[in-house]
């Protein structure tokens, strides 16, 4: 069970981050759902190209780039703005992020396919307002902070100085703090299934030719 | 009241709905490729399950592909290990489950969103997946289409079905006719250059007005196609004569069962009563060709445009542009026109079929591609699209032109196989993204149509005048 998380907060000043940039192709070529961690934001974290199986340790690190500096590199929410996760739909963006230990990602608007992703690896992404992203950035730029998630309370605290509610499905939660199967949730519907698709087949036939 | 396409295909899919807003519908088609497969593959056979609807599912593998390869190829001659091992293990978990595969070899292999509907495989009224993003390019035809995730992916095989949420309705009416040297590519850039990357969020867009009903089906799916470039990861437009027509040239259903279908695909159109959450109105007959300059695809300007001067925009939005020009090489005010360009890539699953390849081929006519670029290449879309060009000659005004002729792929699109920019090459590219290393570490990509490409080819830099 996992509702309560609490930990160093990563500003990211862009918007319309996109999955490439999370993860580029190179690293896609994985037939793996994990070890993704050194391949996360490698266009930005790394001076040298990478390919797949290379580790940190290999690479020449680019030290101007938050996420290689302590404590960053143990941050486990990240802050960023408009749009994080557009473009692919690589499920890989959200593992990198998962394998490096974020579990929170803050930011005014989520690519649709992304933001879906995220709660199937337990990662939570949230939508808060450009004030409070704003605020979160000024709070966060100048020194590292860590704030906490309380997602059964729906709540973001700093201190005594910050406290942001937040929107959040009573589903999506419990899809953070349960983890739950969604596919064996799903079959216990499958008679429901089995009887939609019969009658589909029904009066469509040609669609299963 | 009146339904939107949206609508209908939703009713039509709707299996149930739980008290938390989501919903399940049931899916009609799964594509799936080598890259986002093979995870999905895996849990179903730890969790020991079988795919639900075995015909479903299509296959075929495109992103890892060389484009070099001849008759003789087979996945053993891949070069590059890691990629030859992605392709082996879609053709064993096709094998193994019996799913049907156009394989590296097969005349029919393609870009699944090329071959979908060249093979009669995307009909009307379907609702179709893939862990593709560009799956919206099926919207074209009246279907329910969009982009899933590994575990969405996998999730589909098991029940035939997905857990979603309704989105909201939006329509875009494109009126008008356009200008000489305009096509679709430039209409939809135009479009995300207007609303933005995010614009469409959360929406399924429907594509309609004048300019859509005049264009062919072919046009339709570029623009559906980058739908998901404005955010939507729906995009569609209602059925009419010209989608049955394709259809009809496409499908390989009996005459009987076709005209059934057809009575049931003619009511895939918007009602008139209908109600939009949101609709916008675009004239077409104003759009200029359209040139990418940034690390965005509404980074968009005209191609006789300078590149934008980031003082004139807010604080927030500076900061990326300013990334932007540092990334692309570029400085406030520079002409586009006096970039050179290093290499020109026609293809990807937004313009690599016959009518793009044609649209190239007549401005390549008699022309040579520019000595100050390094490398042109033309990837068709499929197997079928570079058998229809060769068949036309267009394959040899290419070539003639100084053009390489590839086999299908996605190819330089993404630069998952060998067809990769190096570092700071400025490419030409008719693509739908133009994400920082997204063409190759530290490449530059600028999103354009086939023919803007093919000139950019002839002249090495982005023309002044057309």
């Amino acid at each position: 069970m996992k509702d309560f998380i609490e930990g160093i907060v990563a500003p990211i000043d862009r918007d319309n981050i996109d999955t490439d940039q999370i993860i580029p192709t190179e690293y896609l070529k994985s037939i793996k759902k994990f070890g993704y961690e050194d391949y996360l934001f490698d266009g930005w974290r790394y001076k040298d190209q990478g390919r797949l199986g290379m580790k940190k340790g290999e690479r020449k690190i680019n030290h101007e780039f938050i996420l290689n500096n302590s404590p960053y590199d143990e941050s486990k929410v990240l802050l960023t703005r408009d749009n994080f996760g557009c473009g692919s739909s690589r499920e890989h963006a959200v593992w990198a992020l998962r394998d490096f230990g974020i579990e929170v990602v803050l930011a005014s608007s989520f690519g649709d396919i992304f933001y879906n992703n995220c709660f199937k690896n337990g990662v939570l992404p949230l939508k808060l307002k450009k004030t409070e992203i704003e605020k979160l950035f000024s709070l966060s730029t100048d020194s590292p902070v860590s704030i906490s998630v309380n997602i059964k309370d729906k709540v973001i605290l700093f201190k005594d100085k910050l406290s942001i509610d937040f929107d959040l499905d009573n589903n999506l939660a419990e899809r953070i703090i349960y983890g739950l199967d969604e596919i064996d949730i799903t079959l216990k519907d499958s008679e429901l299934i089995k009887k939609f698709e019969e009658h589909r087949k029904e009066n469509n036939p040609w669609i299963f030719e | 009241m009146g339904y939107t396409i949206y609508d209908k295909l939703w009713n039509e899919h709707l299996i149930r709905s739980y008290d938390d807003g989501d919903s399940l519908i049931y899916i009609d088609r799964h594509f799936l490729h080598e890259v986002t497969s093979p995870q999905a593959f895996e849990g179903l056979k730890k969790k020991s399950l079988k795919p639900w609807r075995i015909n479903a599912n299509i296959a075929t593998p495109d992103h890892n592909v060389p484009t070099t390869r001849d008759n003789k190829f087979s996945i053993e001659s891949i070069e590059d290990n890691i990629s030859k091992l992605q392709v082996v293990e879609l053709d064993k978990n096709c094998n193994d489950f019996g799913i049907k595969q156009f394989n590296i070899n097969s005349n029919n292999q393609g870009i699944v969103h090329v071959i979908g509907p060249e093979l009669g495989l995307t009909l009307p009224g379907m609702s179709i997946v893939c862990g593709d993003s560009h799956t919206s390019t099926h919207g074209a035809f009246g279907c329910l289409a969009m982009g899933i995730g590994t575990s969405e992916v996998e999730h589909v095989l098991a029940t035939q079905s997905l857990k979603v949420r309704k989105l909201k309705n939006m329509r875009i009416n494109f009126e008008g006719s356009i200008q000489e040297g305009v096509s679709s590519k430039d209409i939809i850039l135009y479009l995300i250059r207007t609303i933005g990357t995010a614009g469409g969020t959360g929406y399924a867009v429907e594509f309609a007005g004048s300019y859509i009903r005049n264009i062919s089906m072919e046009a339709r799916m570029t623009i559906c196609n980058m739908s998901i470039e404005a955010g939507a990861k729906v995009g569609l437009v209602s059925v009419d004569d010209k989608t049955i027509e394709y259809v009809k040239k496409h499908s390989n259903l009996e005459a009987n069962l076709i005209n059934d279908a057809i009575k049931k695909w003619k009511n895939l159109t918007t009602d008139k009563e209908a109600m939009f959450d949101e609709e916008i109105d675009i004239d077409v007959s104003k759009i200029n060709p359209q040139v990418s300059w940034g690390t965005s695809p509404e980074m968009v300007i005209d191609f006789n445009e300078k590149i934008p001067s980031s003082s004139i925009f807010s604080a927030e939005k500076r900061k990326s542009l300013d990334l932007a020009k540092n990334y692309m090489g570029l400085s406030d005010n520079q002409e586009l026109s006096d970039l050179d360009f290093d290499k020109v890539f026609i293809g990807s699953c937004t313009n690599s079929r016959i009518e793009d390849l044609r649209e190239a081929a007549e401005v390549l006519k008699g022309q040579k591609v520019s000595e100050n670029i390094q490398e042109a290449i033309v990837v068709p879309g499929s197997g079928m699209v570079k058998e229809q060009a060769e068949k036309e000659g267009i394959h040899k005004i290419f070539i003639d032109a100084g053009f390489q002729w590839r086999a299908p792929g996605c190819s330089m699109c993404l630069g998952m196989n060998p067809d990769q920019l190096s570092p700071y090459e400025r490419c030409a590219s008719t693509s739908n993204r133009n994400f920082e290393g997204r063409q190759g570490n530290l490449g530059r990509t600028h999103l354009m149509s086939p023919k803007m490409a093919a000139l950019t080819a002839i002249n090495g830099r982005i023309v002044k005048e057309i």
